[in-house]
């Protein structure tokens, strides 16, 4: 765990991210339903953390923990040693500080992109707002998204969407970014495009990531470790570091080492994939 | 068995941990006693504010001049053994139910036809647009010109009532089919008229229950006023009653409470019809249950 | 990008040629041709039994347009004029009273269980009653003749643009507002920022439906009771048995009916740019 340190940038602290023993049970129709089982899971400052899983296994029910739409039924979540959620604090304000990247966009489809990059710092109320907008022309166009001001989210590609989406949680400074499968609805060239673009971001914010994800390859390319979950209840299953050096490009995908690191967690994944898989067909 | 617990799962992924049967428990406890305090307190200012000229000597706007709901409950035990109060209800419910039967007879075979003919479509569909925004109560005396009886001038007005809101939503149910469940049965080697009987018009189903349901709440609304209309507008007992009819007469003889009592009547009846159709609806479409 | 540029004069004259050169203008022009020959030959060409008393085309037409008017209405007379602008002032106060007080009403019921708890089951109890069989009562509860008249009117519209407002922000994508939370909104910024715009498109799907029952309803308030106005005109027009000013009644009726509804549509488009652009694109 201590050898993506190196490659951070001194003095980085903020965003460790610690689960402690986090469980979460539904109790729909009273069947009692177990989506987090005894987790733990400690993220330092920086990483980028890959949760992988099948789809449905409970992955979102974490995210969501963190983000404070909900609360946990036992354990504790701390952001740099304070508590953010437990059963004595059931849910955790939703705050600037951890940003969730949804699944399907959550744009608002109304505000043109800039303002919806500006709307963090605008609600704030702390910047003035001829330097908020200034600060997200300049991050935009550190993103690439130049010339896209003014139009609004429905009117651009998918991809950029993303882009816009992932410049508006960085305009609040947030020490984590949670991302819900967000290139989940892309198709793999984009995808690939898409990677490239929020490693170039990260480089230029460093972040605490904690990106939820099934697609395997995806998890090896970005993150720094990837951790397997089982699927429900979910809990970690085999934590795989991928010590592949940061910054990587689409060469990675092709190197032996990333052979290396896929081989050995696709079994893994292939068996949750599988068990989550005989789980649907019987029920359902 | 094995369906209601794989929806279970993935409904509980949506809610995201809200803990759904204490929420729903909750839910049903506390909001329903909510909504019966909320019309009971409705029902203590109504009746405080009818009274309210001999309660405080000082009658307020507007309630203080209608009946108190305590007056209407008598005023209702009363016509409850009175066979012309539900002879009123009988004809009422003859006349939505014969124009929304023409209305339906007619309407859906047009649209499911506008739907598929696109030559008539192309000729039929602006006239109908033109003629769509004239009110269907606009139509009331050129209705009662043309018809030679009353009784048919009023089912000709609700027929059009219920009649635009079908023909449109069968269109925009038939037109909005998935163009690949249409190849998928070609391929299959249906025919033309397989295509219709066994695609267009299940898939079509439900904007026809839903323009049903629509096109109901119109029928009653037509009938009411067109009872009050001829009732009221020409001499003496119109076309044989009707609720409509019923509040319009209560109101020229002066009963007000009586006038309370048939705008209770027929907002139960429009409902009764509603709930009918909405069970007839959900019994013809039975694979939208799961949704 | 390159589908912006095709957008203003170039493509309204594209489409308009398109337009000339499929069948629908032509079929259109049929179908009207076959609807006013209908009514001209079956009144006043063969004189088919029950038609032959109904007001022809000819008749209605030279009457509508005469300087010197039969009747004594056409569109030179101000008596004319004089019903339409009593109609539609009703309408507009109607209308705006509807709006006025139904957009808040519904967008509070939207968000707030507790207003929701105590104010839905009363709508739900006062709903089914159609807005007519609050003639006579509406007639006892306003003195003189007018604002009976407005009040019904009023009632039609306040039903259906509070409940449509109602489900507009039941309709919101859950994800919105907590992105806004996320990004820092207080609960009155989420409603004003997410909430508002959000329902904005079933608003005014609320306010065309309203328009439309507005029509409907001041029309048989002005047959019952009532000084002036389209529907007075009708009415007495049959009484008095001048029966071509039934027909220049109900024509004029659904000229301004669609009118007013057009500009609701119109003022819709202004406020939902959004959603005007994302249309444009998925056209093209």
């Amino acid at each position: 765990m201590n050898m993506i340190g190196e490659e951070m940038q001194p003095g980085l602290s903020k965003g460790a991210i610690r689960i402690e023993d986090v469980v979460k049970i539904y109790d729909p129709d009273g069947a009692a339903v177990m989506a987090v089982d005894h987790c733990s899971i400690d993220i330092p400052a920086g990483e980028i953390c890959m949760i992988v899983g099948p789809s449905g296994c409970g992955k979102t029910t974490l995210l969501n923990a963190i983000a404070g739409f909900h609360g946990v039924t036992s354990g504790h979540i701390y952001l740099d040693n304070e508590l953010l959620c437990s059963p004595e604090k059931p849910q955790a304000e939703p705050g600037s500080d951890r940003i969730v990247v949804f699944q399907n966009g959550a744009l608002f489809p109304w505000k043109t992109n800039i303002d919806n990059i500006a709307f963090g710092p605008l609600m704030a109320g702390k910047l003035g707002k001829k330097e908020i907008y200034e600060k997200a022309r300049s991050m935009m166009a550190d993103a690439g998204l130049s010339g896209t001001e003014n139009s609004y989210p429905g009117e651009v590609s998918s991809g950029l969407r993303r882009r816009v989406e992932i410049v508006r949680a960085l305009m609040n400074d947030p020490k984590v970014l949670l991302f819900d499968e967000p290139y989940r609805a892309l198709d793999s060239l984009t995808k690939s495009v898409m990677h490239e673009a929020l490693l170039d971001i990260y480089y230029k914010n460093k972040v605490t990531i904690f990106f939820i994800t099934h697609d395997l390859e995806e998890a090896i390319f970005l993150g720094h470790r990837l951790i397997i979950m089982t699927s429900r209840p979910c809990k970690p299953k085999k934590i795989v570091d991928v010590d592949i050096p940061h910054p990587r490009d689409y060469s990675v995908l092709t190197s032996p080492r990333f052979r290396e690191i896929m081989n050995e967690a696709k079994g893994v994944v292939n068996e949750e994939a599988k068990k989550a898989f005989d789980a649907g067909e019987r029920e359902g | 068995m094995k369906k209601p617990r794989k929806r279970s799962m993935l409904a509980n992924e949506r809610d995201n941990g809200m803990n759904i049967r204490k929420f729903r428990d909750g839910l049903f406890s506390k909001s329903t006693l909510r909504g019966i305090s909320a019309i009971i307190i409705f029902g203590i200012i109504w009746e405080l504010g009818a009274r309210s000229e001999e309660l405080f000597g000082y009658r307020w706007p507007f309630l203080g001049l209608v009946p108190a709901p305590s007056a209407v409950f008598v005023s209702w035990g009363g016509l409850i053994g009175d066979p012309s109060y539900w002879q009123s209800w009988y004809m009422s419910f003859l006349r939505v139910f014969a124009g929304f039967m023409a209305a339906v007879v007619i309407g859906i075979p047009l649209g499911l036809f506008m739907a598929v003919n696109k030559t008539f479509y192309g000729m039929a569909f602006p006239s109908f647009e033109v003629l769509r925004p004239i009110p269907p109560l606009a139509w009331v005396p050129a209705s009662i010109i043309f018809w030679p009886t009353q009784e048919l001038s009023i089912a000709f007005v609700t027929f059009l009532g219920a009649f635009y809101t079908i023909v449109i939503n069968v269109l925009g149910g038939a037109r909005s089919i998935n163009k690949q469940f249409l190849q998928a049965a070609q391929s299959m080697g249906a025919s033309q008229w397989d295509i219709f009987k066994r695609i267009i018009l299940p898939a079509t189903l439900p904007s026809i229950v839903v323009g049903a349901a629509v096109g109901m709440g119109i029928t009653w609304e037509v009938v009411v006023a067109a009872e009050m209309i001829s009732g009221g507008g020409s001499s003496g007992g119109g076309a044989g009653g009707g609720l409509g009819f019923f509040i319009w007469s209560s109101y020229v003889g002066g009963s007000y409470e009586q006038i309370i009592v048939g705008m209770i009547s027929i907002g139960i009846a429009g409902y009764m019809s509603s709930e009918l159709l909405r069970q007839t609806g959900g019994l013809l479409t039975p694979w939208l249950k799961t949704r | 990008m390159s589908q912006a540029d095709v957008t203003g004069l170039g493509l309204t004259m594209f489409r308009i040629s398109s337009w000339l050169k499929s069948p629908k203008p032509y079929l259109m022009v049929t179908g009207f041709m076959l609807l006013l020959a209908t009514w001209y030959f079956t009144v006043e060409v063969w004189k088919l039994p029950r038609f032959q008393d109904m007001p022809g085309i000819t008749e209605v037409f030279s009457e509508w347009f005469s300087k010197d008017p039969y009747y004594g209405l056409s569109i030179y007379t101000p008596e004319y004029y004089k019903h339409i602008l009593i109609s539609l002032r009703r309408i507009a106060y109607a209308f705006c009273l509807a709006t006025v007080l139904g957009v808040p009403l519904g967008l509070f019921l939207g968000w707030s269980k507790t207003i929701r708890d105590f104010i839905f089951p009363l709508f739900e109890v006062f709903r089914p009653i159609p807005v007519l069989a609050w003639v006579p009562l509406a007639i006892i509860m306003f003195s003189g003749s007018e604002t009976p008249v407005i009040f019904l009117t009023f009632l039609a519209s306040f039903f259906a643009t509070t409940l449509n407002t109602m489900l507009g922000v039941e309709s919101i994508d859950e994800s919105y507002s907590r992105a806004a939370y996320c990004l820092g909104a207080s609960r009155w910024q989420t409603f004003k920022h997410v909430v508002v715009p959000g329902a904005m498109p079933y608003i005014f799907t609320g306010l065309q439906i309203s328009i439309g029952v507005a029509w409907f309803s001041l029309v048989a308030g002005e047959m019952v009771s009532g000084q002036y106005g389209l529907g007075y005109l009708i009415n007495t027009a049959y009484m008095m048995i001048e029966y071509p000013k039934i027909i220049i009644g109900m024509i004029t009726l659904g000229v301004i009916g669609y009118s007013t509804s057009a500009l609701v549509r119109l003022a819709g488009d202004y406020m939902m740019q959004w959603r005007v652009r994302e249309l444009a694109l998925g056209d093209n």
